[in-house]
């Protein structure tokens, strides 16, 4: 697919004959699982597969909680102790479901930030990039109804908070509210439409996976050079590339075992650690938590929300400027979503040529600034909104905002990169030595 | 090619008729998609039950100066507080500080326009006479619908929003913090010397 010169599949039976002419399934399957892959990927290349483990285990544990989980308002706190303590394994079940949204999450940041780094998002992988963000706020929209499901306090809660963003929008945000809600406040209607459309949505994930999927296969794989795989002879890109099955499918399979060691370590021996104590009270419309905590994946851009109050000069600026219709609390919900939407654009906001971040040296300083700043954002949106924290999310968020609007576009006119190999197999043998294409294994980590 | 075919209307545009159907088959078909989704959207409104009008009587009879009860009403609890003269005092004090972020009253029973004094946000009693003493509103927080927190809480000592730090004085205005409205005074009115009638 991705014009890399390769093998193809060739039917060899009669009955594989007979059903690639009608049905080409085997030549597709194939030519997906030996796509041509870049030989230097290294083991930031493995949370794709992660991903996929995670969805596919968040959709079979799912399926099985709601054959024991009640929606409504009086019989979903008591249904979700049901699974823990009489569903036979029903507590495993739970707790790897639980932990698996944050395994996800987790991944989901590693795979996004690895795309920052070495520029996978950049021509021509612009849709593989757009399409991995909508898979994102698609996978947010997902872990915050599921969240709700529980009816704990901060489920309840939560979804009071979070259903409270659509109504700050100005002018149709009342009936947009209710219109989520299906009532004036969170109640009986919203927790089944959010069973309804939590177990909907990984579904709508799954099909833009594949189109993902199908968006690199049809650029190939960036890599950590960024530099093309060779196209114009089939030597050249065989020295180029490995066949995604069987190398890159072992590789990331012994990287996922790795991953999964921890992650059961976090279900059976502290499954709570990532959750918050107040959900483990029923929810009640008329006592609000002392301190409401979304998930910790949600902090960076909870922590983006509340930084802009009133009195903050854009916020101000942005509120003279519309006559009042954008006040604080609107400002704070596009700053939100704009948050995504920058990183979103950031193919078209980044203007160096220079694929991968290896070979800029300023743009590395800036890179691991954000990550930082990711960090200090999450650990900022999990304290109360006051001095100092406020302060801090402000500026979190103002250097989240500044690396994709100012620093990305600038550094590709000012920045002098490195000068970059001119081929994998060049970078391949620097960091492995030429033993790799002879079978033998005796290879370096990578970096 | 059309025209090499039609002889006798050699003179129209050819396509005139052919257009017509083209324009009203697609506009049909738009009113008809949209007629079919609307319902598929509408069923997530309010349904019948839920939007029925209601009213609610609490009665306050026990209520002490200085204290409040929060009641369900409409899925989201409602405060009223029976308040001491000092919070009347400081409320009515404090009618033109400028950290006064709504300047509108957010009154239900009065005028949409009227100012957020502390006269302007409290309810008369079933004598007709506005004390000061009545305040009722609805206990959520205009930022994001957290409870606040009552009971003298926060910096003006009336609540305190602890989702994301909203304070409101004892008139139950927004005085600091991301909150952009004042607590709104739902309809209501005494309907006794001591029940008070919401919605």
């Amino acid at each position: 697919m991705s014009g890399i010169p390769h093998d193809h599949y060739e039917p060899q039976s009669n009955g594989a004959k007979w059903l690639h002419r009608r049905l080409p399934i085997v030549s597709l399957m194939y030519d997906t699982l030996t796509i041509p892959t870049p030989r230097n990927l290294n083991w930031m290349w493995i949370w794709g597969i992660v991903l996929a483990f995670c969805l596919v285990l968040q959709i079979v544990t799912g399926i099985i909680l709601v054959m024991h989980y009640t929606p409504h308002v009086d019989l979903a706190f008591a249904s979700i102790e049901h699974i823990m303590r009489n569903v036979n394994g029903g507590w495993a079940i739970r707790y790897i479901h639980m932990n698996g949204a944050s395994l996800f999450f987790i991944a989901v940041y590693l795979h996004i930030f690895r795309g920052l780094y070495y520029g996978s998002y950049k021509a021509p992988r612009e849709v593989t990039w757009i399409i991995g963000m909508l898979i994102y706020l698609l996978m947010m929209g997902t872990a915050f109804m599921g969240y709700v499901l529980p009816w704990g306090q901060m489920s309840f809660w939560g979804a009071t908070v979070i259903t409270g963003l659509f109504g700050a929008i100005p002018f149709v945000g009342d009936a947009i509210q209710t219109w989520l809600l299906g009532g004036p406040a969170v109640g009986n209607a919203t927790l089944n439409r959010f069973l309804s459309l939590h177990y909907l949505l990984p579904f709508v994930i799954a099909g833009l996976v594949i189109v993902h999927i199908w968006a690199f296969h049809t650029t190939g794989n960036n890599n950590p050079t960024g530099v093309e795989v060779r196209r114009t002879s089939r030597k050249e890109a065989d020295a180029d590339t490995l066949p995604f099955w069987p190398y890159f499918v072992i590789k990331d399979l012994f990287a996922l075992a790795v991953v999964l060691v921890g992650f059961f370590a976090v279900v059976g021996f502290m499954p709570n650690y990532l959750g918050h104590p107040d959900n483990y009270i029923e929810a009640d419309p008329l006592v609000t938590p002392a301190h409401i905590v979304p998930e910790w994946y949600f902090l960076p851009f909870y922590a983006i929300l509340r930084a802009f109050t009133g009195d903050v000069w854009v916020v101000m600026f942005a509120s003279w400027i519309t006559g009042g219709i954008v006040d604080a609390k609107f400002f704070g919900v596009i700053a939100m979503f704009g948050a995504i939407a920058v990183m979103a654009l950031a193919p078209w906001l980044d203007t160096s040529s220079v694929r991968s971040g290896r070979y800029r040296p300023m743009f590395k300083w800036w890179f691991w600034l954000l990550v930082v700043d990711f960090l200090v954002l999450m650990w900022a949106g999990a304290r109360p909104a006051e001095p100092p924290y406020s302060t801090i999310s402000l500026i979190g968020s103002a250097y989240w905002f500044a690396y994709f609007l100012v620093i990305l576009p600038l550094l590709g006119i000012f920045e002098k990169p490195l000068p970059q190999p001119d081929t994998i197999e060049e970078d391949f043998k620097e960091h492995y030595g030429t033993s790799g294409s002879k079978g033998d294994t005796a290879a370096t980590p990578a970096e | 090619m059309r025209e090499t075919l039609s002889v006798s209307h050699a003179e129209d545009n050819p396509s005139t008729r052919r257009d017509f159907l083209y324009y009203a088959t697609g506009g049909v078909g738009a009113v008809a998609t949209g007629a079919a989704v609307w319902p598929l959207v509408n069923q997530m409104n309010p349904s019948a039950d839920v939007q029925a009008a209601s009213t609610m009587r609490v009665d306050v009879s026990t209520l002490e100066t200085g204290t409040q009860v929060t009641v369900l009403f409409l899925g989201k609890p409602i405060f009223i507080r029976r308040r001491s003269e000092g919070e009347i005092a400081q409320g009515r004090e404090e009618n033109d500080a400028d950290t006064i972020i709504d300047p509108l009253a957010r009154n239900g029973n009065i005028d949409d326009s009227a100012p957020a004094t502390d006269e302007n946000r409290t309810l008369v009693d079933f004598s007709g006479e506005n004390t000061g003493e009545w305040l009722v509103m609805w206990g959520v927080c205009t930022h994001l619908g957290c409870v606040p927190l009552g009971d003298g809480a926060g910096a003006f000592g009336g609540w305190f929003c602890p989702c994301h730090g909203s304070h409101y004085d004892t008139a139950g205005r927004i005085r600091r913090g991301p909150a952009p409205e004042n607590l709104p005074v739902p309809t209501a009115e005494f309907v006794d010397e001591t029940t008070i009638l919401l919605g």
